[in-house]
């Protein structure tokens, strides 16, 4: 595996298998001195041209704890804002020897472009609507340690999935690990072609409420709509918000999740991050860990994750 | 069996085929034994102790030195369990992915560190693992036990506790199990 540009470039088989290198990873993260040498001499370069907090964060401490170096391209007051070309910027950061670019960009597709450009690995933070195939891959890893596996659970994906990346990959990653998923909010937020999707459509959560086991929400991308497709946040919190109300109908077992940033208060009350079964920190430390496991077998493995065998079949090997 | 050795032939180890035994299981319980006894009497008693055993070949050993130096001393030593994938120096060159869980008890500030190999060959391992003990404390010293010891180290590092010194070619794989240790080739 040289790049992570989307999850449909990975089989159920290579989720897995960072998902387990994930595991290993968490347990490093465990230690009094969570850092391993697995990556010295590499670069990893972070190259975001949107606005992102935990996802910059978390690569750069993914990266920093396997002892490679970072350096972090600030587009806003980079030559980017100078007029500098997406291939220009990016040839110029191979040319200072990078060996992986995380790449964030408003357009999809960005990051397919600069692997057919660059030698050095691309890493794909969140391409426009498209992608966003690491937090796809935390939130496998959460509700897998949660729940065990992801075959045959029901996973709610709420609110505006029409501009959601997360929505996207998620679907994708849920899907090809056995879980069975619906999409739900109102028709405008859906996106076009949703028929074609391996999942269930509805346009009521009250409807739904009772048969899943992982409701996850998503944020009104308000930045991305350039039309009017909501009538006001109150209409919406009324019909498609978690509210306490609902959330009371909700077994104690089922997973509230949230890909962050979060409006409190609209796709979900207030008080329900605290709640026990509000997962959203455990969202964040695994993220590390997932970045470290892709970094890794990106950069880590001698390109030999495709022939990565389970533990399992490896002890056996020997006798 | 070494970690080179199981890496050898693509994907993972080829088919190890025995050539001779070179330790029956009775054997190896009596070396096992002698080398628990050699522990408590270098670290006057078990105290302080922690066995760490390296994924996966050193695990199982690690629990059965821990067994017989309770049986020696009525007290039973820390065991642990540590995978040296990430600190390995061969990362990059050949495939290099952790294989199961590292546990180790509490903070190893102060302990008597014996890490538990089943075959000592290059020493790679063990300079991985050394590297790797230090995330997690200063022990007061680091010892190293195996069950095998088949010579053609590349670095200065040497057992202090030995179940069997095994002279071998290089080209020759050491299978260690709990049957007992068996000399042979790996065929690919």
């Amino acid at each position: 595996m040289k790049h992570l540009l989307q999850i449909d470039d990975l089989d159920r088989e290579g989720i897995e298998n960072l998902l387990h290198l994930a595991e290993a990873f968490a347990e490093v993260n465990r230690r009094p001195i969570p850092k391993v040498p697995a990556l010295r001499g590499k670069t990893v370069a972070m190259l975001f041209y949107e606005n992102s907090t935990r996802t910059r964060v978390s690569f750069e401490t993914a990266a920093r704890r396997l002892s490679a170096d970072t350096m972090s391209i600030a587009v806003a007051s980079s030559s980017v804002a100078k007029g500098e070309s997406l291939r220009d910027t990016a040839q110029t950061l191979e040319a200072m020897g990078v060996d992986a670019v995380v790449i964030r960009h408003h357009a999809a597709g960005a990051p397919h472009l600069l692997a057919r450009w660059l030698d050095a690995s691309i890493l794909n933070a969140g391409d426009g609507w498209h992608s966003h195939p690491t937090q796809a891959l935390l939130d496998c890893l959460t509700i897998r340690q949660r729940l065990g596996s992801l075959a045959g659970s029901q996973i709610a994906i709420v609110g505006d999935i029409k501009h959601s990346r997360v929505a996207r990959s998620n679907v994708d990653a849920f899907t090809k690990l056995g879980a069975r998923v619906t999409l739900v909010g109102p028709p405008t937020l859906m996106p076009p072609g949703v028929q074609t999707w391996p999942v269930e459509v509805s346009h009521s959560l009250d409807a739904v409420l009772g048969q899943m086991d992982v409701m996850y929400l998503l944020r009104i991308q308000q930045e991305r709509m350039t039309e009017p497709l909501l009538p006001s946040n109150r209409e919406y919190v009324r019909t498609f918000g978690l509210t306490t109300e609902r959330a009371a109908k909700l077994d104690d077992s089922v997973l509230l999740m949230h890909p962050g940033p979060m409006n409190r208060g609209i796709e979900i009350a207030g008080s329900l991050p605290e709640l026990d079964q509000s997962v959203m920190v455990d969202q964040v430390r695994n993220g590390v860990a997932v970045r470290m496991a892709v970094l890794f077998a990106l950069l880590g493995s001698g390109n030999q994750m495709d022939s990565m065998l389970p533990a399992a079949a490896t002890v056996g090997a020997q006798q | 069996m070494a970690e080179r050795e199981r890496r050898g032939a693509p994907p993972y180890g080829g088919v190890f085929v025995a050539r001779t035994q070179v330790l029956a299981a009775d054997e190896l319980q009596r070396a096992i034994w002698r080398m628990a006894h050699e522990i408590v009497e270098r670290n006057h008693g078990a105290d302080h102790i922690v066995l760490v055993g390296l994924q996966t070949g050193g695990v199982p050993f690690a629990f059965r030195l821990a067994d017989a130096v309770e049986k020696i001393e009525s007290t039973r030593p820390a065991v642990g369990s540590l995978d040296v994938a990430f600190h390995r120096d061969d990362i990059g060159i050949r495939p290099v992915l952790p294989e199961a869980p590292t546990e180790l008890p509490e903070d190893l500030d102060g302990k008597i560190v014996v890490l538990v190999d089943d075959v000592l060959f290059t020493g790679r391992t063990v300079r991985a693992a050394l590297d790797a003990i230090h995330d997690f404390g200063r022990p007061r010293s680091v010892q190293l036990a195996v069950i095998v010891d088949r010579g053609h180290r590349e670095l200065p590092i040497r057992a202090d506790y030995v179940g069997k010194n095994l002279p071998t070619r290089r080209d020759e794989a050491v299978n260690v199990t709990s049957d007992g240790v068996e000399l042979g080739e790996v065929l690919k």
